[in-house]
């Protein structure tokens, strides 16, 4: 009986009229937990009635504390009648059972009805006394922390990473009881709220007994989903990674991130550089930390590793992971089993992280994703919800295999989704296949530097003679060392560490096929039979934009698809940047038929410039310069002459070298699209149809935009919600898609008139979300942040940068000087693998799916531009680009109502996160039997995405807070029935209320640096 | 194809200046869509009409939206739909307040009444102010009215502070609801030359020194005691009743002699139209001082206005008097009362005249 919950009701402001006569209205408050309820008095005839009352005391397990929201009803006294109800409010109790987070609730929350909306606020007060429990088989689990963010909160560093945790709840959907049909909308909308609220509540507290089990505190990169079956149920699952973390103290947190500082100029003339196998020196600093005073290059880290007391574990065998040369085949391997070894040990090495503390990501392999389509059916027995599970699982299990046969171990930016419709369900799964640092996954290490190079994740995890699917490799273009793919696809952040050139640019993949109706089994095996179909072209489109911007990977990869009755929608959103690492892409090459029309030349002729056009537009555009590499730059740190011509050579004359890498068809890198293929056209259409952002505008899907560092504090954060009817009946694939992309782009050109003043801007965190509500339907929303910036960016010397306030992770200078690390693991990309079994038939995989077209295409008419003719294939000289932020007074201050930031990054530029209260996970339902009177179905979606603003807005500053972190908005489901003028929607919004200070004390400090590829600095 | 459901919501809500002017004229989305395709500035956006025509929507919505809070512009403050920093939140008041100049003059004076709602499509056809924006000028008028009636103190300090106004507009309310209240009459073919400003000072005029609040702070505690409502906004009775005293400076003739042969001392050689003055002086005088007496009168007060235009302005003006000589010569006149030894009432001449000279200085124009 371990908690005592205390609430009191101060006041109320802005009531409705509840009674016409008087024009005023007598409220008074019911305040109900558990089963318990108390009442307040009436306060009669006021609009702004002052309460006062005493503290109402609820004695409860902290079981229910997890599970059950404090709920608070205003009503209006009525002495003949009953009473009505104003509104309700429910307050999450969870960040009060944490004595890091909130230790108070108190604030003014808006009174919500599901018909109404807001009705005026209430003033509460709530407070929990919990006492120490000693039962070891309690089912609670407080204290646990949850986080949205999907990297280390920045005010914490994780001692531990754990790994995977999962659970899902599930329950009948009230909406779906019988009783629905004798009770209002309003008693069914509240039965729907309270009943998610209550299994979040409980997946919570289950996700925390997973994670005490684990031996960790926190759970990071928690994503809770909501799947409503409509006649099977309600599923809420989650996901998330935990983690052991420790919080920074102020001290701490000053050590951490100044003391790098001084490092590297000491790295820089002692540490050695190339093979790191001839430096034990190095060798020994990094890996083993059972002494501090072992070389000047690591004292400093090493001393801030003792200062926040982690235990020092000796790694004998596993600290060459510092330094492994190139040749280092048997010792890669015994990385390479340790690691697994490490990771096996669990069921799912999955994590929902998609930033890391450098050094974390070894290799990054690319994409790995996995769908099934699924039959609904009642879920009987809602305490046994296996069936769910196992569906999961089976997905899960297709990811690890994906991975593995990438030669990865582990899955980074691992996220799940679904998408319904009638009784037909995917089940979607994605991530990066990855190698991490071993040391990760024991105790106590987490914030080791590794010596690794800002390339070391693009390199190839899988071996280069047996490679998983068709890629070109190259030596990468910066350590020269290791081979690199041509592309590379992932689902994670842009590596801090990566040296990238120009600007990244948001890149979207649109694609509609029309299917028929039908129904159970046989619509269930149409879907499965069109979604490699869609993947594949998702895929092209995507393969092509990126070509047409010269760029060559993704980050932030996100491909949904969503079904209706009689189509499917294909979105995938990605963010393309320049890594250095990687080769030059080529160009994209159009071909007639061979015929030798003169004509129809022409017209090759002709979009073959548009698209050479465009292609330079781009490089213009987003900056982007590839160093010209000239074989003796200074400091090249290449040593052996021996290896470095070997190198030129394997470049400049690939097919000698590579021939030996089964690469026949792939040593060549540009596409060719052949425009008497209607497919092919319809890429080209689309291609040159995706009008490039106004000046002055960047957008990315990601965390932040690469190559944009000096934000100001000028911040927007914005849903943006359509709808469009698609009124022929006679449509094809072609002309839906034309209508699909167009009104993407027409909705990222109304946000970038919209944001106009905001400019020189970046929309970051940029999340489309599609779906078919209805039949003729489709529906698009976009949940990001606009952040302006200084056009000229404030470069700083080296020596003085790094610092907590964007950073994820702090910087490893020493990785600069400090050469390889456990590299040889090869890395390399794109294997994206799906898998559309469980329901009926088991399609191929993506990676024999590609192989396959790779093949058609080939046969067709592939030819390809080898790139490496145009670049010589030299490292990159130093570049290194600071970021930094201003500190600008912004924001206003001085209302009576808190301003509380939101933004879906994990950071607020320009200022420092000093406390996390606690996770926003909130669940709304909107309706209106008055659709024409709330202004139509926008004014209707206006308010109600208000309102959730508001609430969201409220809750976080009754916390104490002033900004919401890692925000999003997970589902929008809107109906509407204009002939009897009605609507429904729901809302479910996330994220981490946070508290943060301005960064005012220096004008210009560098809060984030890119470094790009050491080795540079190196004496040979 | 067509969008069924097209919003934008900005956790800063987003309101752009340009459309809230639109908006607040009264323009339909399309026409404002039209107005914007054409102002500065758009090509540089490339702005499709389509991109225009959403935004534009978006925008009026939210403006709809928040004109429930506008309307009580203290709620604006801490209300938690909306979260828009303080100085646009002036800035949205302030707009949503200002006024045409030549709608008000339309409605001055008048009672604030449905009845003159109902009449706004005339005014509207006339001044060629948008219907709807008629209707919001004229609610903001009538709920100014409205609370204002209601509240004890300062008229000017009220409107201030019940509507977050500046001070500028919250004098100019002042006398919006002053004419209203004590229905001036400000629409006859004579006063149409007349411009609001010209009103609003002689109202602002006749609140400080004619209404009850206006007569020192030992009188004004002494109202508060009694709990006087509408202490600004109706005319001190006592000091109406007080003017009828002065009506011996044109029944008493000698008094009338001396009154004049003093103001025409002062005035010779000073002035080209000295002449006139001479002769009209009696006329003048008399016209002033009818004035004075018969406001007692709620009748005569209405006509406060049309009267001192008829009985004083006309005949100067058309006699081409300059303003520097009117104003030498309503300074002589005035001051010349002090110095008749059989004239008593200087206290209340004061009064009376330091308001009539300031009037008539604002309403003779050149």
């Amino acid at each position: 009986m371990p908690g005592k919950l205390k609430a009191k009701i101060v006041a109320g402001r802005h009531l409705p009229v509840m009674d016409r006569a008087s024009d005023l209205t007598d409220a008074f408050v019911e305040v109900k937990f558990g089963n318990t309820t108390f009442k307040t008095d009436v306060y009669p005839k006021c609009l702004n009635p002052q309460w006062n009352s005493e503290w109402f005391k609820f004695e409860v397990d902290d079981e229910d504390l997890q599970d059950e929201p404090l709920q608070i009803t205003v009503l209006d006294h009525d002495t003949y009648s009953a009473n009505d109800a104003i509104g309700k409010v429910y307050i999450d109790i969870d960040p009060l059972l944490c004595s890091e987070a909130a230790s108070v609730i108190s604030g003014w929350f808006p009174i919500y009805d599901t018909i109404h909306g807001i009705r005026g606020e209430i003033n509460v007060l709530v407070k929990v006394d919990l006492f120490n429990d000693l039962n070891r088989f309690r089912q609670s689990s407080c204290g646990v922390k949850f986080f949205c963010t999907t990297s280390i909160p920045l005010c914490y560093r994780a001692a531990m990473v754990h790994g995977f945790v999962e659970e899902l709840v599930v329950n009948e959907d009230p909406e779906y009881q019988w009783i629905d049909r004798i009770r209002t909308p309003r008693a069914s909308n509240e039965a729907r709220q309270r009943l998610i609220s209550l299994m979040s509540g409980e997946l919570q507290r289950k996700i925390g007994l997973k994670v005490l089990e684990m031996g960790g505190n926190a759970v990071v990169g928690y994503l809770q989903c909501f799947d409503l079956e409509g006649e099977s149920g309600i599923v809420v699952r989650a996901i998330g990674t935990a983690c052991t973390l420790d919080k920074l103290s102020a001290g701490a947190n000053a050590n951490a991130y100044t003391h790098p500082n001084t490092a590297p100029a000491s790295n820089a003339c002692n540490s050695p550089s190339k093979d790191s196998k001839e430096s034990p020196l190095a060798h020994g600093c990094r890996s083993t930390h059972n002494s501090p005073v072992h070389s000047t290059c690591s004292a400093q880290r090493l001393s801030q590793n003792f200062s926040v007391s982690v235990p020092t574990l000796i790694f004998a065998g596993m600290g060459s992971g510092g330094s492994v040369g190139k040749e280092a085949g048997p010792l890669k391997m015994l990385l390479r089993q340790q690691t697994q070894t490490a990771l096996e040990q669990r069921e799912f090495p999955f994590f929902t992280l998609t930033c890391f503390p450098p050094g974390f990501l070894v290799h990054v392999g690319g994409v790995v994703s996995a769908r099934s389509v699924k039959l609904l059916d009642r879920i009987h027995n809602p305490d046994e919800p296996e069936t769910r599970d196992a569906w999961w699982e089976e997905i899960r299990q297709e990811i690890k295999s994906h991975a593995k046969a990438l030669g990865c171990h582990a899955v980074v930016g691992y996220s799940e989704s679904t998408s319904i419709c009638e009784e037909v369900c995917i089940l979607s799964a994605a991530g990066t296949a990855a190698i991490l640092n071993p040391r990760y996954m024991r105790e106590g290490c987490l914030d080791i530097g590794s010596g690794d190079h800002s390339c070391g994740f693009c390199h190839i995890p899988y071996d280069e003679l047996n490679m998983p699917f068709p890629a070109q490799l190259t030596y990468c273009y910066q350590c020269r060392r290791q081979k690199v793919p041509d592309v590379l696809f992932t689902t994670i952040d842009l590596p801090t560490e990566a040296a990238v050139s120009g600007k990244g640019c948001l890149i979207q993949a649109r694609l509609c096929r029309l299917k028929k109706k039908a129904q159970g089994e046989v619509n269930a095996t149409s879907i499965s039979n069109l979604l490699p179909f869609m993947e594949y072209e998702l895929h092209t489109q995507l393969m092509n934009k990126l070509k047409l911007r010269s760029m060559n990977a993704l980050f932030g990869l996100r491909i949904q698809i969503s079904i209706g009755e009689n189509m499917l929608l294909g979105l995938a959103s990605a963010t393309g940047v320049y890594l250095s690492a990687l080769p030059t892409p080529g160009g994209i090459q159009i071909a007639g038929k061979a015929s030798g029309d003169l004509s129809n030349e022409q017209h090759v002729l002709s979009i073959q410039k548009r698209i050479n056009d465009a292609m330079a537009k781009n490089k213009e555009m987003y900056h982007i310069n590839p160093p010209e590499l000239s074989e003796e730059a200074a400091g090249s740190p290449i040593p052996e002459p021996k290896q470095r011509s070997r190198l030129f050579r394997s470049q400049s004359e690939s097919s000698d070298e590579l021939s030996e890498l089964d690469l026949s068809h792939g040593k060549k890198d540009a596409f060719v699209l052949e425009i008497d293929d209607t497919d092919a056209v319809e890429d080209i259409h689309s291609l040159l149809t995706d009008a490039p952002p106004p000046a002055g505008f960047y957008s990315c899907n990601t965390e932040v935009m690469p190559g944009v560092y000096n934000w100001t504090s000028g911040l927007q954060m914005f849903t943006s919600v359509r709808v469009l009817r698609l009124s022929n009946a006679n449509l094809t694939n072609q002309s839906l898609n034309k209508i699909f992309t167009d009104m993407c782009e027409n909705l990222l050109k109304s946000l970038y008139f919209k944001l106009r003043s905001m400019i020189p801007c970046c929309l970051c965190h940029v999340n489309f979300t599609v779906a078919v509500p209805e039949d003729e339907l489709i529906q698009v929303a976009v949940t990001a942040v606009a952040m302006s910036f200084d056009k000229e960016p404030i470069l700083e010397k080296l020596g003085d940068r790094a610092n907590e306030d964007q950073l994820q992770f702090p910087m490893e200078l020493c990785a600069e000087s400090a050469s390889v690390a456990i590299s040889n693991l090869t890395a390399k990309f794109t294997a994206t693998s799906v898998d559309y079994g469980s329901f009926a038939d088991r399609c191929s995989t993506w990676l024999e799916l590609i192989r396959l077209k790779a093949h058609t295409i080939r046969r067709g008419s592939v030819k390809t531009i080898s790139s490496s003719e145009r670049c010589s294939p030299l490292p990159e000289g130093r570049s290194r680009s600071l970021r930094s932020t201003r500190s600008s007074g912004g924001g206003g201050g001085g209302t009576a109502v808190t301003v509380v930031k939101m933004t879906p990054l994990s950071f607020l530029p320009g200022t420092r996160l000093i406390k996390y209260l606690g996770i926003i996970n909130m669940f709304f339902i909107r309706e209106t039997t008055s659709l024409r009177e709330e202004g139509g179905v926008s004014g209707f979606l206006h308010t109600f995405i208000a309102e959730v603003f508001a609430m969201v807005r409220a809750h976080v500053a009754a916390l104490g807070g002033n900004a919401v972190v890692s925000y999003s908005m997970k589902e929008c489901v809107f109906m509407e029935n204009p002939n009897k003028n009605q609507a429904q929607c729901l809302i479910n919004v996330s994220g981490d209320a946070v508290v943060f200070v301005r960064d005012t004390d220096q004008e210009a400090t560098p809060t984030l640096i890119h470094t790009s590829c050491g080795g540079t600095d190196g004496p040979t | 194809m067509a969008v069924e459901l097209d919003v934008f919501v900005g956790n800063t809500t987003i309101m752009d200046e340009e459309v809230y002017q639109l908006w607040l004229d009264g323009y339909t989305v399309n026409d404002a869509v039209k107005v914007r395709m054409v102002s500065e500035g758009m090509e540089e956006y490339e702005a499709s009409a389509e991109v225009v025509m959403s935004d534009t929507m978006d925008q009026y919505r939210t403006f709809q939206m928040c004109e429930r809070l506008l309307h009580n512009p203290t709620k604006l403050a801490n209300q938690l739909l909306f979260q828009i920093p303080p100085h646009r939140q002036a800035m949205l008041i302030e707009r949503y307040y200002t006024f045409d100049d030549v709608f008000v003059r339309e409605v001055l004076g008048k009672k604030l009444s449905k009845g003159t709602k109902k009449d706004l499509d005339d005014v509207s056809s006339k001044t060629g102010i948008t219907l709807k924006s008629c209707r919001r000028q004229f609610d903001n008028f009538k709920r100014v009215f409205k609370v204002v009636e209601e509240l004890k103190g300062p008229l000017v300090e009220n409107i201030r502070q019940n509507f977050i106004l500046s001070d500028k507009l919250a004098r100019d309310y002042a006398a919006i609801v002053f004419f209203a209240n004590n229905r001036f009459e400000t629409g006859k073919r004579k006063l149409q030359y007349l411009t609001f400003q010209d009103f609003a000072f002689c109202a602002g005029q006749l609140i400080k020194n004619w209404t009850v609040g206006a007569v020192g702070e030992s009188v004004f505690l002494y109202v508060l005691d009694n709990m006087v409502e509408d202490m600004d906004v109706d005319l001190d009775k006592e000091f109406l009743q007080d003017l009828k005293e002065l009506k011996i400076l044109i029944t008493d003739k000698d008094l009338l002699d001396q009154h004049k042969s003093l103001v025409c001392t002062a005035l010779r050689g000073k002035t080209k139209v000295y002449t006139e003055m001479e002769t009209n002086f009696k006329n003048l005088s008399r016209g002033l001082v009818n004035i004075a007496a018969k406001l007692t009168n709620t009748k005569d007060v209405r006509d406060f206005f049309i009267d001192l235009v008829e009985k004083f302005i006309e005949p100067c003006r058309s006699d081409r008097w300059a303003s520097a000589d009117m104003r030498l010569y309503l300074t002589h006149y005035t001051n010349s009362a002090h110095l008749l030894d059989t004239f008593k009432y200087q206290v209340v001449w004061d009064r009376y005249m330091g308001v009539i000279k300031s009037c008539i200085f604002k309403m003779y124009h050149d």
